[in-house]
């Protein structure tokens, strides 16, 4: 039975929902339900999902609906209770724990005049137009919110440039200014390479590994992935760049991206030959070339731009550095033969929630095997057929938006990865599971608790099967990455030091 | 400052959207702020891009009608009967609380209070001749507020009942509000027995004309500095009127020992003053009305000038577009009741009251009344956080009201209903609940937050009116 009511004139943010819907899930007896505002978006998703009433038609943003997939009326009944008790329990710890909140940005400027910089997260179609009322009385702004328009995104960048203001985003996940990390963002040593990057978890991965590496960071800026797209024209990464290029306490600059648009790597170039300080970037899979004549390091991946902008910041020869990643290398190769001997499987099924990530491990495996099947492919002639099964090798993003409409982002909510870690282990031709762990704010606090019971379930139903993890994070992070590292090997996962190297170590088991 | 000055700055950042960033940050050692975002009303763009395109008009009208507000001189200057002075008013013309309303459509309390005042005027000897003949259509009925008059909860006005005479004495306009009867079982709540009737002829046999001499030998009794007093003494001048009833209480007092001729009657009235904390409310509306009232029709103004109920619907009035009302549905309140009453037996939101709110105490002013926080959650810093969310939907803060607590700040002042739409937050009440059937009365006290509905219409009022 499905059943649901519609609470008016009620206003949560959507995160918080999905939080309340999950704990619901939870309950005895209740197939699915979902807690949302009743935004036309919302009720698209809920239509999708075979979970819309016909009451909610004439519903607005301001009314909550919540509907409850549930085997009988007592389980209805529950869950109907469950999310008073959440939504009772998110209010009370509001209003306990702090002073007052202002309803509003100009508000929020009388209780903090000398305010400096505007996060926000609010759904995408409101999101302009708070980040233009922050650019307005002088703050810079990192916009987390996606779908914003291009256009906005273009309106907006142009005014922060004219103000000389950073204009972080739309959907810029991670920043790290002034020591403090922004929204998903983990805890890095403060020290002298500056980052500016097109790409969230690549950021996560470059500052993790330098931190990792003892280097530590001046300033990490993101610029929402669409920055380097032509229409924006690499707006916000040039202004970085420039930023960066003056401040003093940045001695070595790192660039991270996603190939950019050739009119804007040709800006960036440009750019990059007006810059008397060290630059190492990683357009990942992109044209090295262009970045070489510009007279900066040209990286191959995520790993390797870290460890030269690390040896470089320490003054060190990067070749040494490089050379011992080659080392390495060699020696994974005879672990992989020792792991390949045991299980007669073929494939490698790679279940990502970084968006970066995952790309980077499509084209190391590209470089070596060929393409692989995935959601978000290399080449559109191997888009999985169905999202839902995995066809020879194949690598997924569960954080793109064929699997996160109305869910959570798989860093933060794990059921959707861990149900299909059990999917690949039942699958008599996996031969290799391979994952992230990003950790850092905003991230899932406790991403052992989730994995561990499916990587033992995992290998109870196929035990020869190899978990292969990398974890982005340091040690200072919240969940913190070595006791992340001890219990996700004491469940039977190898767990490698970067993407790169988990990546290769899979690639070789199934080579 | 620049993106280079940033990097030598401490971060201090406002965080609109998901709460556990600001956490985060504050984890990390930075200031964060939280924005409590909620989506604006959902309003027709080309509707909202009308009154964008004419903010500077809109903001430099409401820069005048705050003006006015604050300007205004409310004084206490005499009494009369109501029809010798409201103007308009006769025989047959009963006035209530809130937007206009027909009979068919009236609450319990309305009712009940319209069937004592007919009794009341000897124009039906009980309750069913009563009820028959305000049913008849020959009785005419219309808002206290369209008659320069405001009350509380039913707000019913008869011909016979006497009132005070507020004068705004900077902009010579007048307002005009009955006796208050004190709580419990009492015509303003819908009760029409033997004893409020009683009550209300003692009130007009003997108080009045008492009270009537005493204000006459006072000459004037200023109300704007008894209002400024007392929110320094503890009130919010909507539910609680505890000093400022005694600051009026010492200034009349005087003058009804000067003046009064019976000696048993002149203990009587002050008794009763003394022993009814809400005698001063009647003081402190009307005092509202004459200031807010030189406000109308001031081209252009987005700023509110009357919030109102009649235990049907919610009305507002704005500056910019005078008489005419924007409607909604009336709600029921969040209140703690009497025992015995629940929150089945309350009427919706009733009466003129919410005038206080609209000119800056009330609700408004809550944090200046940590005695009522039990009506807002319990604790005193709930009332601050009310007031604080009010100052987000006002056009200014009052030079003469203040807020001991926040520094003496100055009470938010002048409800922009521009600002109401954009945060999506309406102005916060406080109020009386009467009980939904007639004669029964009051069943408790509490609060709630004005419905959007009559603001969305003002809005969309007010853009109509700039077209033209």
């Amino acid at each position: 039975m499905i059943k649901g009511i519609i609470k008016k004139g009620e206003y949560f943010d959507s995160v918080t929902l999905m939080i309340v819907s999950k704990e619901v899930n939870k309950i005895n007896g209740v197939i699915d339900s979902s807690v949302v505002m009743g935004t036309n978006e919302n009720k698209a998703i809920l239509k999708m999902a075979e979970l819309f009433l016909d009451d909610f038609i004439s519903t607005n943003d301001t009314d909550m609906l919540i509907v409850i997939n549930a085997e009988n009326e007592e389980s209805y009944k529950n869950a109907l209770i469950k999310v008073e008790e959440q939504l009772k329990a998110i209010r009370n710890k509001k209003d306990d724990s702090v002073d007052f909140n202002p309803r509003s940005f100009d508000g929020a400027i009388k209780v903090m005049p000398e305010a400096n910089l505007s996060l926000i997260s609010v759904a995408g179609k409101y999101a302009a137009k708070e980040a233009q009322k922050a650019l307005n009385a002088g703050l810079h702004v990192m916009l987390f919110s996606d779908n914003v328009t291009v256009e906005d995104e273009i309106k907006l960048k142009k005014q922060a440039v004219e103000k000389g203001l950073l204009m972080m985003g739309p959907d810029c996940g991670t920043a790290i200014i002034n020591g403090i990390p922004l929204a998903f963002a983990n805890v890095v040593n403060r020290g002298n390479i500056g980052i500016v990057a097109a790409s969230g978890t690549g950021l996560q991965e470059v500052s993790s590994i330098i931190t990792n590496l003892g280097g530590g960071i001046s300033q990490a800026i993101g610029t929402g992935g669409r920055d380097v797209k032509k229409e924006v024209g690499g707006t916000m990464f040039i202004e970085a760049l420039k930023a960066l290029n003056k401040d003093e306490k940045t001695e070595v600059i790192a660039l991270v991206s996603k190939p950019p648009h050739p009119d804007v790597l040709e800006k960036i170039a440009t750019e990059i030959k007006k810059i008397s300080k060290p630059v190492v970037a990683i357009f990942i899979g992109g044209d090295k070339e262009t970045i070489s004549k510009s007279g900066a390091i040209a990286a191959s991946n995520l790993e390797e731009c870290a460890v030269i902008a690390n040896a470089l910041a320490k003054k060190q020869d990067y070749s040494t550095a490089l050379q011992s990643l080659e080392e390495r290398k060699n020696k994974n190769k005879e672990h992989a033969k020792n792991l390949a001997n045991q299980n007669k499987c073929k494939y490698l099924r790679g279940l990502f929630s970084g968006g970066t990530l995952c790309y980077e491990a499509q084209l190391i495996l590209k470089n070596s095997i060929g393409f692989v099947y995935s959601n978000t492919p290399l080449n559109n002639e191997y888009k999985l057929k169905d999202l839902w099964k995995s066809t020879e090798n194949t690598i997924i993003d569960l954080g793109d938006d064929d699997f996160t409409a109305g869910r959570p982002h798989p860093m933060i909510d794990f059921s959707l990865r861990c149900k299909r870690i059990v999917q690949e282990a039942q699958d008599p031709e996996t031969k290799v599971i391979l994952l992230d762990v990003v950790l850092g704010y905003g991230s899932n606090l406790a991403p052992d608790d989730e994995l561990v019971p499916y990587f033992k379930k995992a290998k109870e139903i196929n035990p020869n099967v190899a978990i292969i993890c990398s974890i982005t994070g340091t040690d200072k992070d919240p969940q913190n990455r070595a006791k992340v590292k001890q219990a996700l090997e004491n469940a039977g996962a190898i767990v490698m030091n970067t993407n790169v190297e988990a990546s290769e170590l899979a690639l070789q088991v199934i080579k | 400052m620049s993106i280079n000055e940033l990097f030598n700055k401490n971060l201090k950042v406002i965080n609109t959207g998901i709460g556990s960033f600001k956490e985060n940050l504050e984890n990390a050692g930075a200031e964060a702020v939280q924005v409590d975002w909620k989506p604006p009303v959902d309003i027709d763009p080309k509707v909202m891009e009308i009154i964008n395109s004419q903010k500077e008009i809109i903001d430099e009208a409401n820069k005048k009608a705050l003006q006015i507000v604050l300007n205004g001189k409310p004084v206490l200057i005499g009494m009369d009967i109501a029809k010798n002075v409201i103007p308009g008013m006769k025989q047959n013309l009963i006035l209530h609380s809130g937007p206009p309303i027909s009979w068919d459509r009236m609450s319990g309390p309305t009712r009940g209070a319209i069937i004592g005042a007919l009794i009341y005027e000897g124009m039906a000897k009980n309750p069913e001749e009563a009820e028959k003949l305000a049913a008849s259509g020959q009785i005419e009925y219309a808002p206290c507020h369209e008659h320069s008059t405001v009350g509380p909860m039913a707000g019913i006005v008869s011909a016979s009942m006497p009132v005070f005479i507020i004068k705004n004495e900077e902009y010579g306009n007048f307002a005009y509000c009955t006796q208050n009867e004190g709580l419990g079982k009492v015509l303003r709540y819908g009760a029409f027995s033997d004893e409020v009737i009683e009550r209300l002829k003692w009130m007009e046999k003997i108080m009045y004309p008492i009270l009537k001499n005493a204000i006459e030998s006072a000459g004037k009794i200023d109300l704007k500095n008894i209002i400024a007093q007392a929110l320094h003494m503890g009130d919010e001048l909507h539910n609680r009127n505890r000093a400022g009833n005694s600051l009026f209480y010492r200034a009349i007092t005087p003058h009804i020992i000067k003046t009064a001729e019976n000696r048993e009657n002149m203990a009587k009235v002050l008794d009763f003053i003394n022993g009814n904390d809400h005698f001063f409310l009647n003081l402190s509306m009307p005092a509202a009305k004459a200031t807010l009232d030189a406000a109308m029709n001031i081209p252009n103004s987005s700023m509110v000038i009357a919030l109102s109920r009649n235990g049907t619907d919610f009305g507002i009035r704005l500056a910019g577009t005078g008489e005419k009302w924007f409607v909604g549905a009336a709600l029921v309140p969040d209140a703690l009741y009497f025992p015995g009453f629940t929150k089945d037996d309350a009427n919706p939101d009733i009466g003129d009251s919410a005038i206080t709110e609209t000119v800056g105490l009330g609700g408004f002013a809550i944090a200046s009344s940590p005695a009522i926080v039990q009506f807002v959650g319990g604790s005193a810093k709930d009332a601050v956080n009310y007031t604080l969310a009010m100052y987000e939907i006002s056009i200014g803060e009052n030079n003469i009201y203040q807020i001991p607590y926040l520094n003496f700040r100055g009470t938010p002042t002048g409800i922009d209903v521009r600002k109401v739409i954009e945060k999506n937050l309406t102005p916060f009440i406080d109020t009386g609940v009467a009980h939904k059937k007639p004669g029964i009365g009051q069943v408790g006290a509490g609060v709630l937050s004005a419905p959007i509905e009559p603001f969305k219409k003002a809005y969309e009022g007010l853009a109509d009116a700039l077209l033209k």
